[in-house]
């Protein structure tokens, strides 16, 4: 029975994000800790990072999963909302440097060599840790509200809203260059020492932002579940197949688009607000528009339309670059290149559809979505 | 006829296309609880008048009476929609990836359809008895959790209708449900809408003259965006304008 299967697929899931969530949680931070160095169990305090980064990174893959693979709506541009949530907590780390910087000056070094005397306003709120975290938050919310809201009421959809978002993100990226944008031009915010008093150089530390990340990956993980599930959830996969009738159905496709919209630009600062301080620097090369195009292969290729499948795309496809940048560092743009057109054209629902194909071959057939109708852009 | 019991009146509507006029002057109504069939020749402009009284299409001018005055011109489809106007598109338009029941729970009226009351909804057990109900009426009980995707044409046909059903609304529109289905299909479709007519006024564009004389009372005439001939089929049919307008084309009367 068609629905049993579904239920099944359900607690498998649930199953699986316990499971693969203990892990994470628990597991990894223990081998990183106890088993001793040169064991072929640890894991190093490098390797951890990489994978904190990497689970933020699946953070921001959520947010595209939920806009792109169930409401259909392609933005090019969800590195503009992860560069805003990077940027309010590196201002916060910046100003946290104090005497210890470079120039001993309480102002960040670039302020220093770009002769900027005084802390420019919009500096002020960062300097406690609230204005931080709020402001990498609702940042992103705020200018996905006032954008989402122009573009979706003007009923820009499609290829034109990726085109647009693409432009946002080439645009964002030219003003944080500036050095009058006064955050650091080309080099972007770096060189940070401390949160709310943790060593940032301190294993410790890391491995607390580590587990952080893991959490705040399990809740986002959480809060897009429950939103798809929801009759509103259906709304959003209505609107993907079949955008008129929807409003036959009475309901207003732009404002659930909104919605998604400025939710995914959430979930997209709090994963930079959680990059930043595990990696150590935010610069316009990172939130520009081959970023957001990175994002868009994440997803596609773990699988766009399960929540599972962005989590696992950005972590492989990451995971991926990372080892193979090792061997051939030249020839990774056409690997991921090559990834997206492989999938694109012979995977259309990505890892977690060939799993499910595989382990349903003798089942029943997979629920996921077929290519039918209305695809996005 | 008097004019007390319209649900529908239609005054001069003009659309015009660029220079073309879809609808050009057309003075339509519909009575409650009446099933009316429009027919006529391709491009005659029924599906646009379908479109100017849903919201879908605006006319350049003209009025549109919907119950006791109030007027659709202008006004969006969302909220014509709430008003009691519900459409049946002529390719089967449903939500293909998701499940027959998910398809008729997004349908149902609803006293707002906003984000975050339909984030919070959960269906309520009278609803969900509707929708069992409706399932029943058009014969889709055992597909209920299936991927309205992979049902066949005529069963999504049946689900639209559904869909539309359960908005409850007074005036149901429907764009001709029947092309493309078996007869059998047919036969149980014309059921359906004769039955569905003793709650709600349905007006039915057909080109499929068997099953308009299965289902007919009153039949209306189209043609280059104006009414033409009203009546019953046979008066219709025996109509040397209808006739004229029909001949070498169509397959009509015989």
């Amino acid at each position: 029975m068609p629905e049993q299967a579904v239920a099944r697929q359900d607690s498998r899931e649930t199953l699986s994000f316990y499971v693969v969530g203990a892990l994470f949680l628990i597991v990894v931070p223990l081998l990183n800790v106890l088993p001793a160095e040169d064991s072929w169990l640890h894991i190093s305090d490098f390797r951890l990072n990489q994978f904190g980064k990497f689970l933020a990174f699946a953070i921001l893959a959520l947010g595209l999963d939920l806009i792109w693979g169930y409401c259909g709506v392609l933005s090019l541009g969800q590195g503009v909302f992860f560069g805003f949530g990077a940027y309010c907590m590196g201002m916060y780390l910046s100003l946290q440097i104090g005497k210890e910087s470079v120039y001993g000056s309480e102002l960040p070094d670039f302020m220093v060599w770009t002769q900027v005397k005084e802390l420019p306003l919009f500096w002020y709120p960062f300097k406690n840790f609230i204005g931080g975290f709020l402001g990498a938050m609702l940042v992103p919310m705020l200018f996905a509200t006032i954008f989402g809201f122009l573009a979706f009421r003007s009923r820009i959809k499609g290829v034109y809203f990726a085109i647009i978002t693409q432009a946002l993100a080439f645009a964002a990226w030219l003003v944080f260059n500036r050095n009058e944008t006064r955050l650091g031009g080309t080099n972007g915010l770096t060189d940070f020492k401390q949160l709310l008093g943790f060593r940032l150089s301190d294993p410790s530390t890391q491995r607390g932002l580590y587990i952080l990340t893991v959490l705040a990956l399990a809740a986002s993980y959480m809060l897009c579940r429950w939103i798809v599930a929801s009759r509103a959830g259906n709304v959003l996969i209505a609107i993907r197949d079949s955008e008129s009738r929807v409003t036959f159905s009475g309901y207003t496709p732009w404002k659930y688009k909104l919605f998604v919209f400025v939710v995914a630009a959430g979930l997209a600062g709090l994963a930079g607000m959680l990059y930043v301080p595990q990696v150590g620097i935010i610069t316009p090369a990172q939130i520009g528009v081959l970023p957001s195009l990175e994002v868009v292969i994440w997803v596609a290729v773990g699988g766009r339309g399960t929540l599972i499948g962005a989590i696992l795309g950005a972590v492989a496809v990451n995971y991926g670059r990372s080892v193979l940048t090792n061997y051939f560092p030249e020839a990774w743009p056409f690997i991921l290149g090559g990834l997206f057109v492989v999938v694109v054209t012979m995977f259309p629902d990505g890892l977690v559809g060939m799993i499910r194909k595989l382990s349903d071959r003798k089942k029943t057939p997979s629920p996921l979505i077929k290519a039918e109708g209305s695809t996005a852009a | 006829m008097t004019d007390g019991d319209l649900i529908l009146n239609c005054e001069n509507v003009v659309v015009d296309y660029d220079g073309f006029k879809a609808l050009n002057n057309c003075n339509f109504s519909v009575h409650y609880n009446e099933l009316r069939v429009v027919i006529g020749p391709n491009g005659a402009g029924k599906t646009t008048l379908l479109d100017v009284i849903c919201g879908k299409t605006n006319p350049a001018s003209g009025k549109v009476i919907f119950e006791k005055g109030v007027n659709l011109v202008g006004k969006n489809a969302e909220d014509i929609t709430k008003l009691g106007v519900g459409r049946k598109f002529q390719a089967p338009s449903i939500y293909g990836n998701l499940s027959v029941w998910q398809n008729l729970d997004l349908s149902v009226k609803r006293a707002s359809k906003g984000v975050f009351p339909t984030l919070m909804g959960r269906s309520s057990p009278a609803e969900r008895e509707r929708i069992d109900e409706t399932l029943g009426t058009i014969g889709l009980s055992d597909y209920a959790y299936d991927r309205a995707g992979s049902l066949s044409h005529g069963q999504k046909q049946w689900l639209e209708i559904g869909m539309v059903i359960l908005q409850d609304p007074l005036l149901l529109l429907v764009d001709e449900p029947v092309a493309g289905m078996s007869d059998k299909e047919t036969e149980q479709t014309g059921r359906l809408l004769t039955a569905l007519s003793e709650k709600q006024a349905i007006v039915v564009i057909e080109h499929d003259m068997d099953f308009v004389r299965q289902i007919a009372r009153i039949v209306t005439v189209l043609a280059e965006g104006t009414v033409i001939c009203e009546g019953t089929v046979e008066k219709v049919q025996a109509d040397d304008h209808v006739r004229e307008i029909y001949l070498g084309r169509a397959k009509v009367a015989h």
